[in-house]
């Protein structure tokens, strides 16, 4: 098969062979054409038109004015609170990013030292806060501001607290909290990832390793482990990244919209602000490509980095 | 049973024995220091991964007194079941019924769902079977949107949405999730995995259309993939909270009313924990019964570059 096609490929140009091939294999297409046709609409347009629209002043009523750049200027030179959120975002994207991608490893690799049995259930509770929707609100009942927050409750009982501490209206601790909120959210596809890969990892290669003096599990993990999980390292690391972009409804659910004093104000709710309460559409589009341009930058430069991790 | 057959099972029972300890035998290069820090280190964290859960169910027993005691308790004491009996009576009496969230949850996972197994796999046999030109090109771009998140094109989808006429309207939430892009990624990563080329070559010399291919062996061949994505689009629809997409009161879903009456300042009440509990029990007994395929489906989803 693979004989003939090679003679047939000299035979004729590369585009003719081409042809060929398409109408070879068109049924491909027909099988792949609903899928892409959905996916063009839904997400490939939209991210062109956005890159489009951010040049306009595009707002749903009025036919859009062609501005160029002036919505980006408007954005990074008159727009204190956008400085703000740019800020906000990189911080809690360069702590929950890298802090899921570390604690996902880190407990895959621990639960995978155990038991059959205990590993399946401790991959459910590890997993589970990512899948049960708004649970994560109960955070905010343990962290009341009021006598009856249980951490106000039991700091004032044991005296570690003198009074209640508004936990979720102070800015000095809205953001750590929204942190460990996001990671302890954070454990989802990538750590599933990991519970697979270690699980792949061929049990033969650790005999090999001990023979050849690997002397502990961390030199195992380093030696023997993360080079074969490479490209599951590489999925979770795509994963994480874009799910540290991604933790907007949970900030708006646990300190309200706008945060006091915008302390907790990312990227994302600078888009919601002007895309759905103004429909300044030009301008939000604006965001949206600086915020995509963020996204794919971070994952370039990540999955880049771990390429060269082990060769 | 003679002396031989005893015998004969208890060399089976003791060679199962030795199999089995051989392989939960880890010895080589675990220090007992090291593996006892780890199950106390995984105890602790796992005990504060779940507390919330625990917490919303112990909660969800509470009568009166004990919801309102203080200081606060974690545990529950004497459980009542009163808290789910007035949810139900409340979801009966709410203006828009609590029945209507409810189906409009289960009617959006459901179909969104479906809708995206049969597109995505449809879409990933042809990637990873199919050698059409083109399809490398296709993957890549599958895989750099799972670089970027919805937060990007939500704003002009919503005028995309509007030009269709389908603001407010079932077909806003249900028809995107269809191209999930995650799906199709991990059933093209499965299917090139676990779905042997040779089988599809005698099937197409035997004269099988692709789509009966895809069908009667494909299909069969990549069951934990499916599982999987059953999984994944479902928990995320379940989840779903307020589309930006829906703004009728009887389009919306369980979990934006859940979400109202957790935030109207009722959070302590008995009450809204369960509904908290309902809303998670849901997709955490999903995952619970699928497990064993999701692992399985993960296990070949990596990135090969």
């Amino acid at each position: 098969m693979a004989k003939e096609q090679a003679v047939i490929r000299n035979d004729m140009s590369r585009f003719k062979w081409t042809l060929n091939e398409m109408k070879k294999h068109k049924t491909g297409y027909f099988m792949a054409l609903p899928f892409f046709i959905l996916f063009f609409i839904f997400t490939v347009a939209p991210v062109l038109l956005s890159f489009v629209l951010s040049f306009t002043t595009f707002n749903l009523l009025e036919w859009p004015d062609f501005v160029f750049m002036d919505n980006y200027i408007r954005l990074l030179l008159d727009d204190d609170i956008f400085m703000t959120a740019i800020i906000n975002t990189f911080k809690f994207s360069m702590i929950t990013g890298p802090g899921s991608y570390l604690l996902s490893m880190l407990f895959a690799w621990f639960i995978n030292e155990l038991r059959p049995k205990i590993r399946s259930i401790m991959t459910l509770f590890f997993y589970a806060p990512s899948i049960s929707g708004q649970v994560y609100l109960i955070w905010t009942i343990f962290f009341s501001s009021d006598q009856y927050g249980y951490v106000n409750a039991w700091g004032m009982k044991l005296g570690l607290l003198s009074e209640p501490v508004l936990w979720f209206q102070d800015e000095k601790y809205i953001f750590p909290l929204i942190v460990a909120v996001a990671l302890w959210t954070s454990l989802g596809t990538s750590f599933l990832t990991f519970i697979a890969g270690f699980q792949v990892v061929d049990k033969s290669l650790y005999e090999a390793g001990a023979v050849d003096g690997v002397k502990n599990r961390w030199q195992e993990l380093w030696y023997i482990t993360l080079p074969t999980m490479r490209p599951q390292m590489m999925l979770g690391a795509i994963l994480a990244i874009t799910g540290s972009f991604g933790f907007g409804a949970v900030i708006t659910a646990l300190v309200g919209f706008p945060s006091p004093n915008y302390c907790a104000h990312t990227i994302m709710h600078h888009l919601e602000d002007y895309g759905n309460s103004r429909f300044e559409m030009g301008y939000a589009s604006a965001i949206a490509t600086i915020l995509f341009f963020m996204m794919i930058g971070a994952n370039m430069l990540v999955t880049k980095m771990l390429r060269k991790v082990g060769t | 049973m003679s002396f031989q057959e005893i015998k004969a099972k208890y060399v089976r029972y003791r060679n199962k024995r030795l199999q089995n300890k051989q392989q939960f035998q880890r010895s080589i290069n675990r220090s007992k220091g090291g593996d006892i820090g780890i199950f106390v280190m995984l105890g602790i964290v796992a005990v504060i991964m779940v507390a919330p859960m625990v917490y919303a169910i112990c909660q969800s027993l509470k009568p009166l007194d004990e919801l309102f005691v203080f200081p606060p308790r974690f545990f529950v004491v004497n459980p009542t079941g009163k808290n789910y009996r007035d949810l139900f009576n409340l979801m009966n009496e709410s203006w828009v019924p609590f029945s209507r969230y409810i189906f409009n949850t289960v009617f959006i996972s459901f179909f969104g769902t479906f809708g995206n197994v049969i597109f995505a796999s449809y879409a990933a046999y042809a990637l990873a079977k199919i050698k059409f030109p083109g399809r490398q090109f296709l993957f890549s771009v599958v895989v750099y949107s799972l670089m970027f998140n919805s937060t990007v094109t939500g704003i002009t989808n919503f005028i995309t949405m509007s030009w269709l006429g389908w603001v407010d309207t079932y077909f806003a939430v249900i028809v995107p999730s269809f191209c999930y892009t995650f799906g199709l990624y991990l059933m093209k990563q499965f299917m090139e995995t676990s779905v042997n080329d040779s089988v599809l070559e005698s099937a197409r010399l035997d004269g099988a259309g692709e789509n009966l291919i895809f069908w009667k062996i494909a299909m069969p061949m990549v069951k934990p993939a499916w599982i999987t994505l059953i999984i994944f689009v479902f928990k995320d629809l379940w989840n779903m909270g307020a589309s930006l997409y829906i703004y009728s009161e009887q389009l919306k879903t369980f979990n934006y009313a859940i979400g109202q009456l957790v935030t109207a300042g009722i959070a302590r009440s008995g009450v809204s924990a369960a509904a908290t509990v309902v809303m998670m029990i849901v997709p955490i007994t999903v995952f619970v019964i699928t497990q064993s395929n999701v692992i399985t489906t993960m296990s070949a989803s990596g990135m090969k570059d």
